[in-house]
């Protein structure tokens, strides 16, 4: 089943994004393999500019195949996928290079390298696209730490933080060149729930000050329905719906309901045959 | 982006307009740490400038610490909601000493200017 | 059936290899792309990265191989002085020890000690690099991890290893002629003039070359195998292992295709 996301637009905290509902990513038809594995099956979403969208799903959903494939790690078996504007199996290694500067990514772990201290984690964009003057790239990085509240952190290595602070410190990575797309992947899984809750304000407060586009991939409800401003969920590689906070959570959809409800699909099988799996060849 | 430059009543007045971004931000720190070599107040009127990004917001907070090392003052005038919103994200708003126009920033330099 | 499946496996065995052998070529072509262009395109390799990984793979080498070094040239006299006594030319040993050292054993040992410690470092830094998506990260910055992190090692490899193997050499032949003096009672000084007479500087140069084409297989080899870790830590692990021996499986092949190549003429 595929859902094409087109629905009018609610509650838009940014002008910005409400006047236009551009683009920022436009997935068409997406299919791909691993293997011979068939992990996405024709998954078409479009995510507009300036929103959160949450891209929900358990573990096996083809969430994170999803994700890789939107940050043009993975190429497709068909389909396309628009970022900006342009179709990023497509452009020239040039062009694909110039987008990259406009997106930035926080990965699950938080991959900061470890050879580096936390600020020059932080710099490391700015020292690699920018040409700025080393003074303002120190001030620019501990902004960014004082946003997420890592400040006198900068002299730290990634082994000395705790695993909250890692991920604020790759949010920070991220945002450093004030991208037009943020990319979260997990950002709160295995957070303390306070901790976790303080991620995704910090998100928030990110998006309003910038205007910027978020796409999150995550399993917690909790933090889906805090943030989002639509949600896409994702099951066997298909998407099951698309849309608002309300409408995921109200949505008739059984599977969706189960996914909600944290019930798999075995659960709900049949008890003979469940047996018979267990004993089969024994008795 | 254009920089412009002048002086009324003893205090540089540095008017900044266009994106402020990774490739302007340099130009706009070289002359704004120019201008504070000449040893005078200075004001930075924002009220064209249709985008900063935290590259020119840096500059703007390395510019101001230089200031007062040197015991001049330094302040912001007009900035816009854009802009404001990147200054309250790191909270920088409660640093610089924000000015709803240029003529009140004069003013308030007035008593103990000169 | 069963040859049906060893075929198969044989075949995928190969392929595989092939694949390999592909993609370390294409490694090499991407990693002299970025050498020459990257400044171009404004990206540059940085000079910290390169000096970093010369004392790595370099300066911090310099005690085993000299230590090393030095064993193989006391072997090589003893071994030399055994073999020639059956013809009664012990003396010739000098000539034995100084081609063997500076064309064969002082590449091939530096070679092998680099893949043990470069080699296999710098897989298991490209493997943990890779499970913690630091590489992913470094791709979606639009930074190019070849540039990033190959390039300095190469560069480290091919500028350091013909510096350790001249190490080696001067070790090997230093030791070599300290234990000749002392089996055959021949003066250091002698011994030295003797060995200057036979080398030429082809000989020399014939083991410096090697030893640089030893530094691209190791890290080529190593980049493959780290790059491309599945399966956690013990990935890593076995990355590493792969790495080292496969990179000293290729100094020797290719060095046993370099000698027939440069000395059958």
């Amino acid at each position: 089943m595929t859902f094409i996301a087109s629905r009018e637009q609610h509650a838009m905290p940014s002008d910005e994004a409400a006047s236009g509902r551009v683009k920022a990513i436009e997935v068409t038809d997406l299919v791909t393999h691993y293997g011979t594995r068939r992990i996405l099956d024709g998954i078409s979403l479009d995510i507009h500019e300036g929103e959160i969208m949450v891209i929900m799903g358990g573990s096996g959903s083809g969430k994170s195949t999803l994700l890789n494939h939107l940050l043009g790690l993975l190429r497709p078996t068909s389909g396309t996928v628009r970022m900006l504007g342009r179709d990023i199996n497509r452009i020239k290694p040039m062009e694909l290079h110039a987008l990259r500067r406009k997106i930035g990514v926080a990965f699950q772990g938080g991959a900061l390298f470890s050879s580096m201290t936390v600020g020059e984690n932080i710099m490391l964009p700015l020292r690699e696209h920018a040409r700025l003057d080393e003074n303002t790239m120190r001030i620019m990085a501990r902004m960014k730490l004082e946003v997420v509240g890592l400040a006198n952190f900068e002299n730290m290595k990634p082994s000395e933080l705790s695993g909250g602070m890692i991920k604020r410190a790759a949010l920070a990575r991220a945002v450093v060149m004030d991208p037009a797309i943020l990319f979260c992947d997990e950002p709160s899984a295995g957070l303390d729930p306070v901790v976790a809750s303080a991620v995704d304000d910090l998100i928030l407060r990110l998006r309003d000050a910038t205007g910027m586009t978020v796409v999150i991939v995550t399993h917690e409800l909790e933090s889906a329905f805090k943030i989002a401003d639509r949600i896409c969920v994702l099951d066997k590689g298909e998407i099951l719906t698309v849309g608002t906070v309300a409408e995921v959570r109200d949505s008739p959809n059984g599977r969706i309901q189960n996914l909600l409800n944290r019930r798999t699909e075995e659960a709900l099988i049949d008890p003979d045959e469940y047996l018979r799996r267990l004993t089969s060849d024994l008795l | 982006m254009t920089i412009l430059a002048e002086e009324k009543q003893g205090v540089t007045i540095v008017s900044l307009s266009g994106e402020i971004d990774l490739q302007t931000s340099p130009e706009v720190r070289k002359s704004l740490l120019t201008h504070l070599e000449q040893g005078k107040d200075l004001i930075v009127d924002m009220h064209a400038v249709g985008y900063i990004d935290s590259s020119g917001v840096a500059s703007l907070v390395e510019a101001y610490q230089t200031a007062r090392q040197e015991g001049l003052r330094f302040s912001l005038a007009q900035v816009g909601q854009g802009a404001m919103r990147v200054l309250q994200l790191a909270r920088l708003d409660r640093v610089f000493t924000i000015h709803a126009t240029v003529d009140d920033g004069l003013e308030s330099l007035k008593p103990a200017g000169g | 059936m069963g040859l049906a499946l060893l075929a198969e496996r044989v075949g995928r065995t190969t392929l595989n290899g092939v694949a390999e052998i592909g993609y370390a070529a294409s490694l090499f072509g991407e990693s002299l792309y970025w050498l020459v262009m990257g400044w171009r395109r404004h990206q540059p390799v940085r000079a910290d990265a390169v000096i970093a990984q010369m004392m790595d793979v370099g300066i911090h080498a310099i005690p085993i191989v000299a230590v090393m070094a030095g064993t193989i040239g006391i072997m090589l006299a003893i071994q030399g002085i055994y073999t020639l006594r059956t013809f009664g030319a012990e003396t010739r040993v000098v000539a034995g020890v100084a081609l063997s050292v500076t064309r064969e054993f002082a590449p091939l040992i530096t070679g092998i000690l680099v893949a043990g410690r470069s080699g296999s470092a710098l897989a298991a830094r490209l493997g943990s690099m890779r499970i913690n998506q630091e590489l992913d990260v470094l791709k979606v910055m639009g930074i190019s991890p070849v540039r990033f992190l190959v390039v300095p090692v190469l560069i480290a490899g091919v500028v350091m290893m013909p510096a350790l193997t001249f190490l080696a050499d001067l070790t090997a032949l230093g030791m070599a002629g300290v234990y000749v003096g002392f089996d055959l009672g021949m003066s250091f000084h002698a011994y030295v003039d003797q060995t200057i007479n036979i080398l030429r500087v082809s000989d020399i140069l014939h083991g410096l070359v090697k030893s640089g084409i030893f530094a691209v297989l190791i890290t080529l080899i190593g980049v493959a195998n780290g790059s491309s870790v599945e399966g956690g830590a013990e990935g890593v692990g076995r990355a590493t292992t792969r790495a080292v021996v496969q990179a000293i499986s290729a100094i020797i092949v290719v060095d046993m295709i370099f000698v027939f190549a440069m000395t059958r003429q």
